[in-house]
């Protein structure tokens, strides 16, 4: 399936499905016989964007392999809510790495797969933002160095959330978290740190990258199958909101990450062989003060006098990512 | 069973961890009332129907249509869509048009030779109807629908109403108000023309209830004094004797007195038959004119003019004398003093209408209030079996709210004769703009539907707005935001980080899995529709 804006059927393909469309253009998602590849009772908080961007992203990994899908998973939240032994969630080949190897694991995976001529069981490793931009990065790097036939997926909350939100490289300036608080002449994660994990991925000259989001539902299983139908060395990193980490209401999960997008500071965009090929244009573009001001970690640039410098600072970062990327309306 | 190193546990499925027992709030799946159904003086449930019409399902939606209103086709036409200014589309972009798309489901249901089936079995009751306008005919027809026996009584050569002599046929075509009406014939419906009834009392034998709906035909006066050779008549007359075939010599210059619908229907007809200037004079000013918008603003592009704030105060040979007038602080106009001529050849008189009651003059009791009828919550007079509807009970006179009183009545009439009292349903709370996720929905402005061009209209009767092609219906109708009302868009099924919903299948909708639901709330904050509403869990 290629991604492709319906241009007008009530609601397009905004929505998950569409009556009115044929089943071929309707999402993963919107099939009665998906797979729940991560099943119900979980113990993921309330509204976790973590849970839906996993299940939205290994079920479409399942649909375009035929569902053969080995996964490997790092330590983090997503393993601690999934699998408290003796119980799990998945329903699909699942191993549990330490919290930094997940990509080599998932590495000597598709190694024994090679050996064994196993064709067309199909790689994927997984971990949040800790696990990913900064615990696993060397492993991941690695991966990425040696082109090894795995597609990994980052779910990004942007901090460690199972442990009690710590900062990770992947905390947006300006957030409070435990080790970042809102206190201070320049309260939250300092300005000018953390690092871009997809534009890294993309230095590694892999087949392919792409960015994704739990607000857009088609173009991430575009994305997903898009990769799985590569071989080598594959990276889609997509961002999850954390209602408990970033203080956003369960119900806005989706709201919140549609904010990030519209508003430039989550860019969705695709790279092969270290080239940017695509990108998605922003469809209502929204100031970041909407998206700031749903979120508790961000708290201290509004009220009663709101810090305008950080917002605008704010602001940049979005507007720049606007101009980097190309995602001004088209 | 022998397990591997340091494995002691069998391996389980997180179903047996029941996580719907963290949940403070349930999701539950709702019907809001959309604001157009709520709107609509006929009740009709326009969500539904463009629904069906959205499926390309267009006999599915004529028949929904036709369970509140028997004139798709007419209403299309002249009703004045008040659910379209409460459109909550017009909010994102424009409303939906949706006059247009009943429109073509009712020129449809003509040319494919639709009838309504009549499921009720014979009750063997009769039911007298006074009157065949928009009122009259609904209640006959809901009545029949009912199983009912029903006669119409009908004064005047033909039938329709106020639909055929008060409306002028570039509005309403007649054949497509011929058609709507012998298809209620067709249902074994009797229509008796030419039928005046002198006292009602007198034709009751045989009749177990009855069903007023006269009309209000009478024009409303004003004193104005006139020289010998001056020429004033009443916008309904000339509406009246354009519709016999009787068009009056109404000389080149034309002014109407008055503001209303009418007065804009006689402004244009005058054009039509001849006048080279057809003048509006209305006493206050173009915002507080009673008209509608949608023909004031046809009736300018025609050419019709306007004499805003004055008030007509002598008709002479040479034309009419008018009054400025001021409004005062509360809107009210006020005479100034000052006075200007105006030439005309004649003046026509649009200053409302009044009904005829003497066929009630037998019931002598009969609680009336500013020459209308008085009736209940349930249409019914103060004598009981005798109901009443229309423009002669006190109401918003448009067919719209006619073709309404019609639909209540008829459903307290098979009430009240089968010794019962009607109970209407309480309404949903409606689905008001704030409930919608509007970020769902794609753009797509209005489709405009073509008018005849401005030449033949201001000479011919041919109707001025035409109706949508198939294609344009279809879009017309797919930009119906369904607000309230599920329309299978499976955001709450795919929304849900907890596959707590579950899929019924096409038609079928969805059901809560409470048993794994945390209560996020993501389902319903997600839905587009507002469709589903999070309560409270009981401790």
């Amino acid at each position: 399936m290629t991604l492709q804006t319906i241009k007008f059927y009530q609601t397009g393909t905004f929505t998950v499905g569409n009556r009115l469309l044929d089943e071929s253009q309707r999402t993963v998602q919107a099939n009665m016989r998906r797979t729940n590849s991560l099943n119900s009772g979980h113990r993921a908080c309330q509204g976790c964007g973590e849970a839906l961007g996993a299940r939205y992203a290994i079920d479409a990994a399942m649909r375009a392999s035929n569902n053969q899908v080995i996964a490997a998973n790092a330590t983090g939240c997503l393993e601690v809510f999934s699998t408290p032994y003796p119980e799990t969630s998945w329903q699909i080949p699942w191993m549990h790495s330490v919290f930094g190897n997940a990509a080599s694991v998932a590495t000597g995976i598709a190694a024994a797969l090679k050996v064994k001529q196993k064709k067309g069981i199909r790689v994927i490793a997984q971990g949040g933002d800790g696990g990913t931009t900064d615990i696993g990065f060397a492993c991941l790097s690695g991966m990425f160095e040696r082109n090894d036939d795995v597609l990994y997926i980052c779910y990004d909350n942007e901090a460690y959330m199972n442990t009690g939100v710590q900062r990770s490289s992947a905390t947006p300036a300006g957030a409070r978290t435990a080790t970042t608080p809102a206190a201070g002449p320049h309260p939250g994660n300092p300005f000018g740190t953390g690092k871009n994990l997809p534009l890294i991925a993309m230095a590694h000259h892999i087949p392919y990258v792409a960015t994704a989001s739990v607000a857009n539902l088609h173009d991430l299983e575009a994305k997903v199958e898009k990769a799985m139908g590569i071989h080598g060395a594959r990276y889609i990193h997509i961002h999850v909101p954390c209602p408990l980490g970033w203080g956003s209401h369960p119900s806005d999960t989706v709201k919140i990450a549609r904010l990030a997008v519209e508003s430039g500071l989550f860019p969705l965009f695709e790279a092969e062989h270290g080239e940017i090929t695509s990108s998605s244009a922003i469809r209502r573009k929204a100031p970041v003060e909407a998206y700031l001001k749903l979120q508790r970690r961000f708290a201290h640039l509004f009220g009663e006098r709101p810090d305008l410098e950080t917002i605008a600072q704010i602001q940049e970062i979005a507007d720049r990512n606007i101009a980097r990327f190309s995602l001004e309306g088209r | 069973m022998k397990k591997p190193f340091a494995i002691t546990l069998d391996p389980g499925s997180s179903l047996a961890n029941h996580t719907g027992t963290w949940r403070t709030e349930r999701p539950v799946y709702v019907d809001r009332l959309p604001p157009c159904n709520h709107a609509c003086p006929a009740g009709e449930n326009i969500q539904n129907w463009l629904y069906h019409a959205e499926s390309g399902e267009y006999k599915k939606a004529w028949e929904s249509l036709m369970e509140n209103n028997p004139f798709p086709a007419i209403m299309g036409r002249v009703c004045y869509h008040p659910c379209e200014s409460s459109c909550n589309r017009g909010e994102l972009d424009e409303a939906v048009g949706i006059h247009a798309v009943e429109r073509f489901l009712g020129d449809l249901a003509l040319r494919e030779g639709w009838n309504p089936e009549i499921k009720a079995k014979a009750s063997g009751r009769r039911v007298l109807v006074v009157g065949s306008g928009p009122s009259g005919l609904s209640c006959a027809y809901h009545l029949r629908l009912m199983g009912h026996q029903v006669v119409v009584m009908e004064s005047e050569k033909d039938s329709g109403g106020m639909m055929r002599y008060g409306i002028p046929k570039y509005r309403l075509p007649r054949d497509v108000l011929d058609a709507e009406i012998a298809r209620i014939e067709k249902m074994g419906v009797e229509i008796r023309l030419g039928e005046k009834i002198e006292d009602v009392m007198a034709v009751m034998e045989g009749f177990d209830a009855a069903f007023l709906a006269v009309g209000a035909h009478i024009a409303r006066r004003a004193y104005i004094p006139a020289g010998d050779a001056a020429k004033i008549l009443d916008a309904i007359s000339l509406l009246h004797d354009m519709e016999e075939g009787n068009p009056p010599f109404l000389g080149k210059k034309v002014a109407v007195y008055g503001g209303g619908n009418t007065a804009i229907d006689a402004a244009r007809t005058a054009k039509r038959l001849g006048a080279e200037e057809s003048l509006i004079v209305y006493r206050r000013t173009k915002e507080k004119m009673p008209a509608h918008a949608s023909e004031l603003n046809e009736a300018i592009e025609e050419g019709i003019r306007f004499k805003w704030l004055a008030t007509v105060k002598e008709m002479g040979d040479e034309g009419i004398v008018v009054e400025k007038m001021i409004l005062d602080e509360t809107g009210f106009p006020r005479p100034t003093g000052a006075f200007e001529n105006i030439e005309a050849d004649c003046l026509i008189l649009a200053l409302g209408q009044e009904s005829e009651l003497s066929l009630l003059k037998s019931i002598p009791d009969l609680e009336t209030e500013k020459g209308q009828v008085k009736v209940d919550v349930s249409m019914m007079t103060s004598r009981p079996g005798i109901f009443a509807g229309g423009d002669m009970v006190p109401a918003e006179k448009t067919v719209t709210t006619a073709v309404g009183h019609g639909k209540k009545a008829a459903r307290n009439i098979d009430a009240w004769l089968k010794g019962e009292v009607f109970a209407k349903g309480a309404l949903h709370e409606i689905a008001s703009f704030d409930k919608l996720n509007t970020w769902y929905y794609s753009d797509a402005s209005k489709t405009v539907q073509n008018e005849l061009g401005i030449v033949r209209r201001q000479s011919s009767f041919d109707e001025v707005v035409k109706g949508l092609s198939e294609e344009n219906a279809l879009f017309e109708a797919r930009r119906c935001l369904s607000c309230g009302n599920c329309f299978e868009c499976d955001n709450c099924y795919g929304v849900c980080p907890d596959n707590a919903v579950i899929k019924l299948g096409p038609g079928l909708k969805f059901q809560f899995n409470y048993d794994f639901c945390k209560g996020c709330g993501l389902c319903a904050s997600e839905c587009p529709c507002g469709a589903i509403r999070m309560i409270p869990e009981s401790i």
